[in-house]
């Protein structure tokens, strides 16, 4: 089988910090694949370079095989990779339908929209309370409200639901669970599974190992700006997993499928 | 693998049979209720010290200031200051600033009347050229700030001088006087077109609104609707509020930002246009002091210095306050330090007031 998401040789230096050091990269059509790793790992650093955030000064990105360059995200937008950045990518003052329709708003039918460019904020707002409501993971006041009067779990609630909404092709969540409660994040771990059910892979970083193992199909283990191995939840432990990412364990075969 | 830790997560693992989001509203103490609506309504501040002042003014002079000639008045003595606030507000709205507006407005309308004057092009097309320029000059100040990710403050402090420099240099401190407009050009001076309502058969009081004043209403109706229902107006508050974060979630930054610029540079040209309506000649000194009183109008009228807060109509307010202090100051016979006095008090307590509003997040 064809990844749909490929990354060869992907070299991404800050100054004299190498985030990514060749790294390999490879996400297979209706997966769940987790990315674990430490702390300063290059996990962020990875999943940005596919996403458009950052360009990497190395290496080639295959999107269904062809390859690809986004120069900026909204490219990857529009080839319908979807991300929630671990810094959650939104703009504080302004509403959480605004936010959820940052760079794609609905205009209003006919001449209002067509020549008075004007925004249909109806359709908007309703889409927002259902995309939320699906999730049921928040109570929130009013969707009009801006989004730094919400709480860090609601604010990451309002980023998944963003990119679950629109994701057509790939959905990267880095670290979606990080500040969210117990109940939240089962919500999001549920809503991962359906947008597997829908068809749509996704990319899921994070520290939670018990959330890592309960979903992921295939685990990319990523230590010093590369991959160390990918191995499959159903063959290894926890501590494993753990022993590989710190190095206190040797993976004795680099790709396991799922 | 999840049950080997243990399961305490299993008492919310029940499908999803709860909470739909929930959207209430609580009712919160009178302080809280007021920051949310400043927070909602940032020129609502601007809105009632407008308002209180025309009133204290008002009772104070009684119908010397409180009538549609005086009232008409401060709105002819701010339409520059209200016209060039309007593309203060745009850059600022984005978290820069524009030190240039001053001296854009002034080389514009040193173009429009030089190209007629020392060229001889119809003053139509000199007009335009002036536009063009407003609005090529702006938008270098916009691919500097974008482009080469320099501070706004530093790049319009340099096309600031430049600009000026230029416009001395190229009218040769050459004034081209009010009577030679009148009569060779006189769409120059078009935006000092007067009309009155209301006045006697002497053509005393009533109200007297100029084609200057007409436009800077029209364009911050126009501004504040852009800004508020359309998508380019929305990416302008992204911009401001977190750039990072706009850029991310699918705002092209660097386009905004130079659309923002430019058109700040189009609407200096348009006031440049309307400079020559207000003083009726063509001088390259003039106008120098646009730009703090944009500056200062911006920030009374409770536009945050940070970017992403405030609208448009704030700044109106803004302009207009310091219309009224200025107007209602020299009626009551005041020094004219009094009204400096009073602006700069206004100017701390309006970024007093916003700082307190951006406590609405925390
Ligand atoms: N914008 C940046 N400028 C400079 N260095 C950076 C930048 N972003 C990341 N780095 C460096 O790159 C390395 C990898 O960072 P990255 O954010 O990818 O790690 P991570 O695996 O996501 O870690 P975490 O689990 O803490 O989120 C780190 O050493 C970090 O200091
Ligand atoms: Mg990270």
């Amino acid at each position: 089988m064809e990844p749909i998401l490929k990354g060869r040789n992907l070299v991404k230096r800050y100054g004299k910090v190498t985030a990514l050091d060749h790294c390999d990269f490879d996400l297979y059509p209706g997966e769940i694949l987790a990315v674990i790793g430490d702390n300063g790992a290059g996990k962020s650093s990875l999943i940005k370079a596919v996403s458009g955030a950052v360009i990497p000064d190395e290496g080639e990105i295959f999107l269904e095989g062809k390859k690809i360059r986004f120069a900026s995200p909204i490219e990857a937008r529009e080839a319908g990779i979807e991300t929630v950045y671990q810094t959650l990518a939104m703009s504080p003052a302004l509403s959480i339908a605004d936010n959820m329709f940052m760079g794609r708003e609905l205009r209003k039918p006919g001449f209002r929209g067509k020549w008075l460019r004007q925004l249909d904020r109806s359709a908007m707002e309703k889409f927002a309370r259902e995309k939320l409501s699906e999730l049921g993971l928040m109570t929130i006041q009013n969707i009009n409200q801006a989004v730094e009067t919400l709480s860090g779990g609601q604010r990451q609630g309002v980023a998944v639901a963003r990119a679950a909404a629109f994701g057509s092709k790939v959905i990267i969540l880095d670290e979606p669970t990080a500040a969210l409660g117990v109940k939240e994040s089962r919500k999001v771990l549920e809503l991962i599974q359906d947008v597997r059910a829908r068809g749509v892979p996704i990319i899921l970083i994070s520290h939670n190992m018990p959330h890592v193992f309960e979903v992921a199909d295939r685990i990319h283990v990523h230590r010093l700006g590369k991959r160390l191995c990918v191995i499959n939840p159903r063959n290894h432990s926890m501590s494993d997993a753990v022993g590989y990412m710190t190095g206190a364990k040797v993976p004795d075969q680099e790709m396991e499928m799922a | 693998m999840a049950s080997q830790s243990d399961d305490y997560e299993s008492v919310v693992k029940v499908k999803r049979e709860e909470a739909v989001a929930e959207f209430r509203d609580d009712h919160k103490g009178f302080v809280k209720t007021v920051q949310h609506a400043l927070h909602v309504t940032p020129s609502l501040v601007p809105l009632i010290v407008l308002i209180v002042s025309i009133i204290v003014f008002g009772s104070l002079l009684g119908s010397k200031f409180f009538s549609a000639s005086s009232l008409t008045l401060i709105l002819q003595q701010v339409q520059l200051v209200g016209i060039v606030a309007a593309a203060q507000s745009l850059v600022i709205l984005t978290a820069g600033i524009d030190l240039s507006v001053g001296a854009i407005m002034v080389m514009s309308s040193v173009i429009m009347g030089q190209f007629t004057f020392r060229y001889g092009i119809p003053a139509e097309i000199s007009i335009l050229c002036g536009l063009i320029i407003g609005t090529a000059l702006g938008a270098a100040n916009g691919i500097l700030v974008s482009k080469m990710k320099l501070p706004p403050f530093i790049v319009t402090l340099g096309t600031w001088q430049i600009i000026l420099a230029a416009n001395f240099l190229y009218s040769a401190n050459e004034t081209i006087r009010s009577q030679e407009i009148r009569t060779e050009a006189p769409i120059l001076q078009l935006f000092g077109t007067t009309f009155k309502i209301g006045a006697n058969e002497a053509g005393q009081g009533g109200a007297t609104l100029t084609v200057g004043v007409i436009f800077m209403l029209v364009l911050v109706a126009f501004l504040a609707y852009m800004l508020r229902q359309t998508a380019f107006g929305r990416h302008i508050y992204a911009v401001g509020d977190d750039q990072e974060a706009a850029k991310l979630s699918g705002v092209n930054v660097d386009g905004v930002l130079i659309a923002v610029y430019a058109l700040a540079g189009l609407i200096c040209a348009f006031a440049g246009w309307a400079l020559i309506g207000r003083i009726g000649s063509v001088s390259p000194t003039s106008g120098q002091e646009a730009n703090i009183q944009s500056i200062t109008a911006v920030v009374i009228g409770g536009i945050s210095l940070f970017g992403g807060r405030g609208s448009i109509m704030g700044s109106l307010f803004g302009a207009l306050i310091v219309g009224v202090f200025t107007l209602g100051l020299r009626l009551a016979g005041a020094d004219a330090q009094w009204t400096y006095l009073f602006i700069g008090a206004l100017i701390i307590i309006a970024v007093a007031v916003d700082q307190w509003i951006r406590k609405v997040s925390a």
